[in-house]
């Protein structure tokens, strides 16, 4: 154990070096001034956020108004698309994770992202969960053992798989495989979760558990969900944050956005007057 | 007749037309292969695979042109695919698209429908003349590359295209590089897909016969070669010297080789649609 815990002090080390997040602090996200194109379409206009360590924010808003997007802004997953464009700054713990010197794939050990639809590798249940600390080069095998069956067991999974973690994942449920897709991203020990409507393809009774870790998490996490479901977001988030077209048009406590919203707009769309 | 009567007309008689056309070639394959067994099948034996050429039919054997064949076979997969595959890995995952990339793209399939003695003309000009690699396995075997490359570079785009999106942004999310997301999930995802169009292209080069003889394989070798530098023949240009011999001993022998010829792409067919099974399974 010793050894073990001098080789995540070793990777840390590195990290730092790096020009990444401190991850000793509980993570803090600044939003400035952030616009998005897809080509000519804007899809994010001039938005301004902050959102505080250990909360769930939730973002919600009628589908295309850009909250996927904004999302995958914080781990930098739209650099992929070839016709989008960012300005602006995103800051996480005080470091602009949009400067040039950023290395994208430190910044994602930090960030872990749980997607739509579960998907998980066409590998086994222990291979899926080990599989970000393998590329990482952790070769010690007690170690990866060890992280696994903690992610497991903080995604609520363990007794349902622990004797059949050389299994596929495929062959899992719905629900179980995105639980498992949590533990994936739990094991890199990230700070901040971003969850893009995590649920949706799932059964309520999948749904509710995962509701439950999510509860759960935000005591060592900051975690950012994107949900569909009104009542999802007035269960289990702090903060909610509400999406037009491409601006952020409310942004505050859960509670008040649900009671007492600002905007009609929001009102409207909370008691599902549109949307 | 009102019209639906005639349709079902038509469809009778489309039906019929179809039938017909699918026995007509069955019916062609079986006398065919039927034609070789008979004649073929009763040579084959021990001594016909390992005795070497000969002016007698009856002492004649395959053995040069098979070892010619199998070295041909390998060295070509030596080369062939790992530069087809980094290529199509490339080409799918690394190149910007733009119009260079699409004129590239359009000219590798074009590529895979030239005929295959262009390629045997490039060969001798290239590896056979520049390269002074005389009429050597190894120049046969760089001829047969080029001649499945293309091949094996759109086979491997498909297979890598085919890849779930959602496996690689997984991958990404998790922290991991552009070379780790292609190595540890898109080629063992695609590798079943890629596996299939080496084996399809490496079959397709086992029974060319065309780009070999014009980089100079020869029709009798004394020896199989133990180098890439030996001069060499292969199965099928055997199959053709014995064909073109009026004896009817050669004749039988030809219907022989022809029929482990056979043997041998029927045999690597049959592994790619295994891996191909295989591979599909493992995704539904
Ligand atoms: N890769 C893309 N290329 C072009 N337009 C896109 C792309 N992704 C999303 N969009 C557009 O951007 C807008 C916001 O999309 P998205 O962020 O997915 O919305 P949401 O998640 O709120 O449903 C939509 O109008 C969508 O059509
Ligand atoms: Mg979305």
């Amino acid at each position: 154990m010793e050894i073990t815990m001098e080789k995540t002090l070793d990777q840390k080390v590195v990290v730092n070096t790096i020009e990444a997040i401190d991850t000793s602090k509980p993570s803090k996200i600044e939003v400035k001034d952030v616009n998005v194109w897809y080509g000519d379409f804007q899809a994010i206009k001039g938005i301004d956020m902050e959102i505080k360590p250990n909360t769930v924010t939730a973002f919600i808003g009628p589908s295309g108004c850009g909250k996927s997007t904004f999302l995958r802004l914080f781990n930098r997953m739209n650099d992929y698309i070839d016709s989008h464009r960012m300005e602006g700054k995103i800051k996480i713990n005080g470091k602009n994770i949009y400067k040039k010197k950023v290395n994208v794939e430190e910044l994602r050990k930090e960030i872990g992202m749980v997607f739509q639809k579960p998907n998980p590798f066409p590998k086994s249940i222990f291979e899926n969960v080990a599989y970000g600390l393998k590329i990482q080069g952790i070769k010690d095998k007690k170690f990866i053992e060890e992280r696994v069956e903690k992610a497991l067991k903080q995604a609520d999974l363990w007794e349902e798989v622990k004797d059949k973690l050389k299994k596929s994942a495929l062959a899992l449920s719905g629900g179980q495989q995105q639980r498992l897709c949590i533990a994936r991203t739990l094991a890199v020990e990230p700070s901040i979760i971003l969850m893009d409507e995590p649920t949706s393809a799932l059964d309520p009774i999948s749904t509710s558990k995962i509701e439950n870790l999510i509860f759960e998490l935000k005591k060592k996490y900051t975690i950012i969900i994107v949900t569909h479901n009104m009542q999802q977001a007035s269960r289990i988030s702090d903060y909610t944050a509400f999406f037009y077209i491409g601006e952020l048009i409310e942004y505050g406590k859960t509670k008040k956005i649900f009671t007492n919203p600002e905007k009609k707009r929001t009102e409207n769309y909370i008691t599902g007057r549109f949307g | 007749m009102n019209s639906i009567q005639k349709n079902r007309l038509k469809d009778r008689l489309f039906m019929y037309w179809g039938m017909f056309s699918t026995l007509i070639g069955l019916v062609l394959l079986v006398v065919f292969i039927g034609d070789i067994l008979i004649d073929g099948l009763g040579i084959i034996d021990w001594s016909f695979i390992t005795n070497l050429p000969s002016r007698k039919a009856e002492k004649a054997g395959i053995y040069t042109a098979l070892m010619g064949s199998i070295w041909i076979l390998f060295l070509t997969a030596f080369i062939a695919i790992p530069v087809g595959v980094a290529a199509g890995v490339y080409l799918e995952e690394y190149s910007k698209k733009n119009w260079l990339s699409g004129i590239l793209e359009i000219n590798i399939s074009n590529l895979a429908g030239v005929p295959s003695i262009i390629y045997g003309l490039l060969g001798l000009e290239v590896f056979v003349r520049i390269m002074n690699l005389g009429a050597s396995v190894l120049a046969g075997s760089l001829t047969l590359s080029l001649l499945i490359l293309p091949i094996i570079i759109v086979a491997t785009r498909e297979a890598i295209k085919a890849v779930p999106k959602s496996i690689q942004d997984a991958s990404y999310a998790l922290g991991a590089s552009k070379w780790q997301t292609i190595w540890h999930q898109i080629l063992p995802a695609s590798g079943g897909g890629i596996l299939t169009g080496v084996i399809l292209a490496l079959s397709r080069a086992v029974g060319e016969t065309a780009p070999l003889i014009v980089v100079g394989a020869l029709a009798y070798v004394p020896f199989a070669p133990d180098n890439p530098m030996d001069e060499f023949s292969v199965l099928p240009i055997q199959i053709f010297n014995w064909i073109s011999r009026p004896q009817h001993g050669f004749i039988e022998n030809a219907a022989a080789a022809i029929i482990i010829l056979l043997g041998i792409t029927f045999i690597m067919n049959g592994i790619a649609v295994y891996f191909r099974n295989k591979w599909q399974k493992k995704w539904k």
